[in-house]
């Protein structure tokens, strides 16, 4: 979580609310605050810390361990009509990726901006160029766009 | 704006949302119906939810529904003090 927060003005730029969420209690959401996240940062965690002491928000989104009794690192991104848009959800020991959250979130951004009118293709990155799905771009995209566009 | 409230000497109370209630509802006590209603998907709603949080300091309750109108990245993690 340190590294999201860290990152938050970059979410805070873009219009995006963070919300962490874990089984532990609120208590102990201050104390690694405290003593630990906030000493990584240089300052306090700058969204909320929720606390799902019994697991029925993580059961609710279909990312609970009922053997461990944990939460799995379920992240889901939310449009401003609270619709799900995009979700990944990762086993413990591998992290997420900060920049890669960013990127879906413009490119979600993008999309909704131009009411359905563009497409973000495959590695789209911010500045590059889109897709305006038309019955002309059916059998055409070979023309416009490269697949080596993906992996720049 | 969340709603603070005092640190007592207990965690706070869970709390149950309609369909959690026992009884509330008949059809939840049929498990493929329950696992159905579970899943989520994208393009659908993201279930609305109520819990207390540790906010700039103190402690509040929040809804995901004060953020209707923006973003939301909403970060499940398996616990507190681990390494990742």
């Amino acid at each position: 979580m340190s590294a999201v927060a860290a990152r938050n003005d970059d979410f805070k730029a873009i219009g995006v609310q963070v919300l962490s969420i874990s089984v532990d209690s609120i208590y102990v959401h201050k104390v690694w605050n405290d003593n630990e996240l906030s000493k990584m940062i240089g300052k306090s965690v700058p969204f909320p810390m929720l606390s799902d002491q019994d697991g029925s928000v993580g059961k609710l989104y279909g990312i609970y361990d009922e053997d461990a009794g944990v939460e799995t690192r379920g992240r889901f991104l939310i449009d401003p009509d609270g619709i799900v848009q995009g979700f990944e959800v990762l086993t413990p020991p591998v992290g997420r990726n900060v920049n890669e959250t960013l990127r879906q979130l413009k490119a979600f951004q993008l999309v909704r901006a131009s009411k359905g009118t563009e497409a973000t293709p495959a590695g789209w990155k911010p500045g590059r160029p889109t897709l305006k799905p038309n019955p002309d771009l059916v059998g055409n995209v070979w023309k416009v766009w490269k697949v080596e566009e993906a992996n720049e | 704006m969340p709603e603070e409230f005092k640190a007592g000497c207990q965690r706070p109370a869970v709390k149950k949302t309609p369909a959690e209630v026992p009884g509330a509802d008949a059809e939840s006590i049929h498990p493929e119906k329950e696992r159905m209603r579970s899943m989520i998907k994208v393009g659908k709603p993201a279930p609305d939810f109520t819990l207390p949080a540790f906010v700039d300091g103190k402690f509040a309750n929040v809804s995901l529904s004060e953020f209707k109108g923006q973003w939301v990245s909403l970060c499940f993690y398996p616990g507190d003090f681990t390494f990742v």
